[in-house]
């Protein structure tokens, strides 16, 4: 247990945030239940720092809070209009980058990147949408891929390979043409060393990588962020565990 | 300024056009708060009414579903020249919703396969002159006219459908928030 002192604490917002050395921004302030908004982090793997949507400003600076370390005494600025608009935008432009129904999705409320537009107040995703043509691949027994909600956060990729240490997802192509790619002669998922016990398979912030006979388990009004928004679960985004289990899902709450 | 003693009521317009009508259905959902919102407003060109075109000077236009054919076109610049505010009302005509789900494929191949004989040896697609043609992908509202406000959900709830009226009418900015907010 650290002590609070100036030697270990910066501000975010004003408000003091303890930390321990070693600790990133985002780290910190999720232990001291500070929220910043988040879609490539997880508590248990590597930050990646790609999807940027918990840039916050570092002693005047842009940084990504999931990789940028805690220092004594920077000042960060999280929770402002401005930097709210921009994650807005990303937000909007993941939507439109994708095919992202949610009506017929079944990670609808248990969904990181639906419940990020909700906490922003995202109503429309503005920009012209790309509807891009990518494909289904349901070749595994027990589990299935859909490419066209993936938001390549490499979330998968990095589970699979420090955790279930198969390397079955890597991504491939540049710029637009980015995609998960399935690492197996056929280049299909059935063909891959994947199984459903897989923390890649768990880890999925939206409906990309589902699991096959399970959809819909859980009514609508108890699913994770149907009773409090994203920002209000900092607990839970701090101290969530591969894999994933909806705390509706569960016996206690 | 005094308020007029009996202000003009609001004329709303509302269509459907690829959509199902349970954007409709939610808002009739609104239940006995309808008696209030009758005595604000009253209605224009919309399937409640059965009026065939609108009238000029619409206050407000509620567009309920996604633009997948020429006739959708007309009708929702027809909506977007006479109203003064244009509201996509819920999923598909914010993002093209279900019927967008037809934007992978060629509209061409779509009919051929859909209206071909049984042996699949010849097609009889319909062209009767008055069927509108589609067009090549479902396009969400704001692809085709100015939209001045979004109203998410699938459709957006009866609640959701109030607060964004109640807003309106009585001056302020409307603002959809959890748990008012949804995309399902």
């Amino acid at each position: 247990m650290s002590e609070t002192s100036n030697a270990n604490s910066f501000s975010i917002d004003g408000q003091r945030i303890p930390f321990t050395p070693g600790q990133t921004i985002l780290q910190a302030a999720l232990a001291a239940g500070v929220y910043i908004p988040h879609l490539c982090h997880h508590p248990e793997l590597k930050p990646h720092g790609s999807c940027k949507l918990c840039t916050v400003i570092v002693n005047g600076r842009n940084g990504s809070a999931c990789t940028q370390m805690a220092m004594p005494g920077i000042e960060v600025e999280n929770n402002s209009p401005t930097l709210n608009d921009r994650r807005r935008v990303l937000l909007q432009m993941l939507f439109v980058e994708g095919n992202h129904f949610c009506p017929g999705c079944e990670k609808s409320g248990n969904c990181q990147l639906q419940a990020l537009a909700y906490d922003l107040e995202m109503l429309a995703p503005h920009f012209r949408h790309a509807y891009p043509v990518r494909p289904i691949d349901t070749t595994h027994p027990d589990v299935w891929l859909d490419l066209n909600r993936c938001i390549m956060c490499e979330l998968c990729v990095r589970a699979s390979r420090d955790i279930d240490g198969k390397n079955v997802f890597a991504l491939a192509g540049r710029g637009v043409d980015s995609h998960i790619v399935v690492n197996s002669p056929s280049g299909r998922l059935g063909d891959s060393a994947l199984s459903i016990d897989d923390a890649a398979v768990h880890v999925c912030p939206v409906g990309a990588i589902m699991v096959k006979r399970v959809g819909y388990a859980v009514p609508i009004g108890e699913r994770q962020f149907d009773e409090q928004p994203i920002s209000r679960q900092v607990d839970y985004l701090a101290t969530r565990h591969i894999p994933i289990v909806p705390v509706a899902a569960t016996e206690e709450r | 300024m005094n308020a007029p003693m009996n202000p003009r009521k609001l004329r709303i317009t509302t269509t459907s056009l690829s959509g199902c009508f349970g954007c409709h259905m939610s808002f009739l959902d609104i239940d006995e708060r309808l008696l209030e919102l009758a005595a604000l407003v009253e209605f224009d060109r919309s399937p409640i009414t059965d009026i065939k075109h609108c009238s000029q000077h619409c206050d407000l236009a509620l567009v309920e579903g996604g633009v997948c054919n020429a006739e959708n076109v007309h009708v929702l610049r027809e909506l977007r020249a006479n109203a003064k505010i244009l509201v996509a009302f819920g999923a598909c005509a914010v993002n093209g919703g279900l019927p967008a789900q037809r934007n992978h494929l060629d509209v061409g191949k779509c009919l051929s396969q859909v209206y071909r004989t049984p042996d699949g040896s010849a097609t009889a697609i319909p062209d009767d002159p008055e069927l509108p043609l589609l067009l090549d992908k479902v396009y969400p509202v704001n692809e085709v006219v100015r939209v001045d406000y979004f109203l998410p959900g699938c459709p957006p709830s009866a609640d959701t459908i109030w607060k964004f009226l109640t807003d309106l009418l009585t001056g302020r900015t409307p603002r959809i928030e959890h748990p008012l907010l949804k995309f399902d």
